[in-house]
């Protein structure tokens, strides 16, 4: 095994010994035949071939389902640096359901002056409709992944958060299935919480959010669904697998119709009516005489149903305001605002372009920074300063004069490294880290462990799947 | 369940089905092919292609009969949208659409055979290569029916599938059996005298019946034998009368899981009448091509009650 470079090793410190986290692993590591080692990680492919854990990409000619390439070195987390994050990450949560709620109610963060009203007044993601409605529980976010970054050993930065429709859950469960069942014999050796028992989190966890409806129905078990846009979505694998894993129904807008003033799916017995859904459509499909009205995804009339009680939406339409970088340029105000507290994950420095100040130092330093569309996400549509080519840096400074308030900018952070298995050995890669967090009137449940996602290529901060990332499995160790 | 998720389940089957069905037709084809002259080898391959039901799409797109055509057209060839490529992708997509209610068993068999069976049907398929892929596309058929059977709950997700599997299975023999009755028996004079042997040999073959009819019929091959053994006897997997118990069976449970009888079942009442006690001279009575399409007819109109009965499409 070899010693790292300057940046923040996961697995190994300057002088090239391992960390306390990798110390079971590595003692596992260093035993094994690299032949046999190279043998297994050619396996792995086939077996996430053979269960389909593919995403769909849709080129000029046909439909092609891909991979999402998986790197069988586990990134690890210590149980006490795992305490410190969650305690970090139920305060933010908590900290956005209040703010999502106050959001469409008294707006008092507002009127605190804490945060400019012109932020969700322009955002495309802020839905008048919601004003004055409390969803059931008064859950907005029902299932949030906090994006981190590390730089260093006590050094965790929130770098999004996807209040929207977060996904990647499946990876997360699948690479742990796929680690045992290549080997198993390291499980036995290295006390790794389980997350297996996430789907049925997930189930109890929406259960528990069953609209007023459901109570007076007197049936005993609400009835859940995940809402598909279908089969040709890319992340379709996801849904089925989650709806598979809960015991719930996966539907499509084809199949639910409102009846009775419920929504109700087409069985093969009659229609049947849903209490929670589990929507993985977009705001702007999800109803379409409210929305787009052209959408086949969603199921007309669902809004009405909802502010009447009758089913639960989850994530509450109207959530997707907090994926936005402008809003999240503001998270310690608002964790500030509404419990009391200083953040305990703090937030990566953050530039609005949309302030005169910002912008011009933003324009002064391109090539050192990150600069982000406000709306955008999967590593689209962004810059990294200290990679671009002049031109494309010149390209981005006159978006950016033409349009400042779509951007913010951040330092380019020195992320954390994890090994990766390559043929020439362990090589250290850039990582980031997705926990998965369920919210429920009782309570914020998260579960130990969540997607790691690595920069596949040498030196590359990108880590997104559209661009060459992989995942890891990731493990939160036992105390 | 839902309906459309029945459907999936349904269609699925079918296509599984279908796809099994139309290669066995083509190894017969190729069995044929191999024993006899280049004339007459053109000949057996037009017959495979009408058995298929294709024969006017081969003709607007090849000048002739050929094997390597043939083969091709009906594995894997564009200009056959129903070819046995599509119909696997088709099996693939359903069950995609039903993942939620088959056992992981289930998809990894379908999710498997798919990978193989689309990679060996991403070139041309030669000469040595075909008896591979036929025999490939029998084992899938064969994993996912032993994966289905040995890991699925018996709910009504099982006998949809399953009433899917025989809908599919009685049609494809009833199509088999008409169009070599058209072909090669074309006035009545000829029924009961020996003709081809080697023909009527390659209908068997086509619904995997030549071992057990020789064994049951002690060698004895005649027109009347073979429409006895294919129609009537219930202990042939592939014959009328035991698709009929099976699709009679599979829809009185789902019947009985939902508390109530539906149109489906009321017709499937009124095509056992039709079946029950028949002798072949009667049905040679009738004519046997006459008594094939009605029986195709009722098929299909208890196919379609099923997808009315229980809410398959919105």
């Amino acid at each position: 095994m070899v010693g790292t470079s300057d940046k923040f090793d996961e697995m190994f410190d300057g002088q090239g010994a391992t960390r306390p986290a990798y110390t079971d692993y590595c003692a596992w590591y260093d035993e094994q035949d690299n032949k046999w080692l190279q043998r297994k990680n050619a396996d792995a492919d086939d077996s996430f071939r053979k269960t389909g854990i593919t995403f769909n990409v849709y080129g000029e000619d046909e439909a092609e389902e891909r991979l999402i390439p998986f790197d069988m070195v586990p990134r690890v987390i210590t149980a006490p640096e795992w305490r410190k994050l969650t305690r970090g990450i139920e305060q933010r949560v908590r900290a956005l359901n209040s703010f999502l709620y106050d959001l469409y109610h008294r707006q008092e963060i507002i009127r605190a002056g804490r945060v400019p009203e012109r932020l969700f007044r322009q955002n495309e993601a802020w839905l008048a409709n919601m004003v004055g409605f409390t969803p059931p529980g008064g859950i907005y976010t029902h299932i949030v992944g906090i994006d981190l970054v590390r730089t260093g050993p006590n050094e965790w930065f929130v770098l999004e958060d996807n209040a929207r429709t977060p996904s990647g859950v499946s990876y997360m469960l699948e690479n742990r299935e796929t680690m045992m069942g290549m080997f198993p014999d390291l499980f036995s050796q290295v006390p790794v919480e389980a997350v297996s028992d996430y789907p049925r989190r997930l189930a109890r966890s929406l259960a528990a959010c069953a609209p007023p409806a459901f109570a007076e129905s007197g049936r005993k078990k609400p009835n859940v669904a995940v809402l598909t846009p279908g089969i040709y979505n890319s992340a379709y694998y996801e849904h089925a697998f989650l709806a598979d894993q809960m015991g719930a129904e996966l539907v499509e807008g084809s199949d639910l119709r409102v009846v009775n003033g419920l929504v109700q799916m087409r069985t093969t017995s009659g229609f049947k009516p849903l209490d929670v859904v589990y929507r993985r459509v977009d705001d702007d499909f999800i109803d379409p005489l409210t929305f787009d009205p052209s959408s086949m995804l969603g199921v007309p009339g669902i809004m009405d149903v909802y502010r009447s009680g009758g089913i639960t939406i989850a994530n509450a339409p109207g959530t997707g305001i907090c994926d936005d970088k402008a809003i999240y340029s503001f998270m310690p105000e608002i964790v500030e605002f509404y419990t009391g507290e200083k953040p305990l994950l703090p937030n990566v420095e953050t530039w609005r372009c949309a302030d005169d100040d910002s912008l011009a130092y933003v324009l002064d330093n391109l090539d050192e920074l990150v600069v982000k569309e406000v709306h955008g996400s999967g590593g689209y549509g962004m810059l990294i300063g200290p990679t671009a080519s002049k031109k494309e840096i010149k390209e981005f400074r006159k978006k950016l004069e033409a349009n400042p308030e779509n951007y913010i900018a951040q330092p380019t952070l020195s992320l954390s490294t994890c090994p990766i298995f390559t043929k020439k050995g362990l090589a250290p890669r850039h990582v980031d880290l997705r926990p998965y967090v369920l919210v429920s009137p009782s309570g914020i449940d998260i579960t130990p462990g969540g997607l790691t996602r690595v920069a596949l290529k040498e030196g590359s901060l990108v880590v997104n799947s559209s661009q060459g990332g992989g995942t890891k499995d990731t493990w939160v160790l036992k105390d | 369940m839902l309906g459309r998720t029945a459907n999936g389940l349904f269609w699925m089957f079918r296509y599984l089905e279908r796809a099994e069905n139309t290669a066995r037709l083509l190894e017969a084809g190729l069995r044929m092919a191999l024993t006899r002259d280049v004339q007459t080898a053109q000949e057996e391959w037009r017959s495979v292609i009408t058995t298929s039901g294709q024969r006017a799409l081969y003709e607007s797109t090849h000048d002739s009969y050929d094997g390597q055509s043939a083969w091709n057209f009906i594995l894997r060839d564009k200009a056959n949208p129903a070819n046995v490529r599509e119909m696997f992708g088709a099996v693939r997509t359903n069950a995609r659409l039903a993942r939620t209610n088959i056992s992981s068993d289930v998809w990894e068999a379908v999710n498997t055979s798919w990978m193989e069976l689309d990679q060996m049907l991403s070139r041309p398929v030669s000469q040595g290569a075909v008896g591979d892929v036929v025999s490939t596309i029998r084992r899938a058929g064969t994993q996912v029916h032993g994966a289905f059977e040995g890991s699925m709950l018996r709910n009504e997700a099982y006998h949809f599938a399953r009433v899917g599997t025989f809908i599919e299975r009685a049609e494809s023999t009833a199509r088999i059996l008409d169009m070599k009755y058209f072909l090669l028996l074309p006035s009545l004079s000829y029924v009961g005298s020996s003709l081809d042997s080697g023909q009527w040999d390659q209908v068997l073959r086509s619904v995997a019946g030549a071992r057990a009819y020789t064994w049951l019929n002690a060698g004895q091959i005649d027109a009347r034998g073979i429409v006895e053994f294919l129609v009537l006897d219930d202990r042939f997997p592939r014959s009328l009368a035991f698709c009929r118990s099976e699709q009679r069976a599979n829809l009185a449970a789902l019947a009985r899981m939902h508390g109530a009888e539906g149109t489906c079942n009321e017709l499937m009442r009124d095509a056992d009448m039709h079946i029950t006690d028949l002798t072949v001279e009667e049905i040679f009575e009738q004519g046997l091509h006459e008594f094939l399409i009605d029986f195709m007819a009722r098929n299909a109109a208890i196919s379609g009650a099923i997808a009315e009965d229980y809410r398959f499409l919105a």
